[in-house]
């Protein structure tokens, strides 16, 4: 993770096309200016980027199934739940399955493991529109790459 | 005004009441989902994913806005509650007819 510049996912550790799914590997790093904020003396990765490790994952799923042709943007989280503290260092699994898919929203359920313990789940809405740009479509595959969705 | 089904319109106008937190008596076969009824694109987002995972179908929204925006087709056709409706009996048929 670099939490500074929201990029929560590291790896792709898999991607299953026939059953939609997808795991991501999500190291948290041990310092962070995040942290020194939330909380000062007593680091703790805040709930909402774990949601939004969760978001990240199902993002990239949607992108490998859709072969990048439209660009997924965070319209909804349903069933929130942050069921554990992580501290800096832990590194979680981050877990998405599509559920349902409309013509311009899809629907994913997603978790967030450590040590195969389930810290924090959510029901995640993406929209799905048009890249702003090729480049920026361009930029998005460079990114997948890098971290093994290609 | 289009042949729908009654049992559709309310389970629409039930959804589009709880999703976009609407009085359900203030919705009528002939209100405009965006300029009666306020919906925004948020709140049609969530009023489609519910309406798609209801009746098990796949409402082709970008289609039918790609339609008024090149002016193939009126806003009305798809977004006036009758009309809606009736899109939607279609496509719950043509699911059962390709099933």
């Amino acid at each position: 993770m670099r939490l500074e510049k929201f990029q929560m996912i590291d790896r792709v550790e898999r991607l299953d096309r026939a059953a939609r799914s997808i795991t991501c590997r999500c190291e948290v790093p041990r310092e962070s200016s995040v942290f020194e904020g939330h909380f000062p003396g007593h680091p703790l990765l805040p709930g909402t980027l774990m949601i939004e490790a969760i978001a990240q994952c199902c993002g990239l799923l949607v992108l490998a199934l859709h072969d990048f042709a439209r660009m997924p943007v965070l319209v909804g989280v349903d069933k929130a739940r942050m069921r554990a503290m992580i501290a800096p260092g832990a590194v979680l699994a981050a877990e998405g399955r599509l559920v349902q898919e409309g013509a311009v929203y899809v629907a994913a359920a997603g978790r967030l493991l450590s040590e195969g313990r389930k810290v924090a789940e959510a029901e995640i809405r993406l929209g799905t529109i048009p890249f702003p740009s090729e480049q920026f479509r361009a930029d998005v595959r460079g990114f997948a790459r890098q971290i093994g969705l290609i | 005004m289009a042949d729908y089904k009654q049992e559709t319109f309310d389970v629409v106008a039930g959804i589009i009441a709880e999703v976009s937190s609407i009085d359900r008596t203030t919705i009528a076969a002939d209100s405009h989902a965006i300029n009666d009824l306020g919906i925004d694109s948020l709140d049609f987002l969530d009023v489609t994913f519910a309406i798609d995972k209801k009746f098990g179908i796949k409402m082709p929204v970008e289609k039918w806005m790609e339609d008024v925006n090149e002016g193939r087709a009126k806003a009305e056709e798809f977004f006036v509650m009758h009309n809606l409706v009736r899109h939607i009996d279609d496509l719950v048929a043509a699911k059962a007819a390709a099933a």
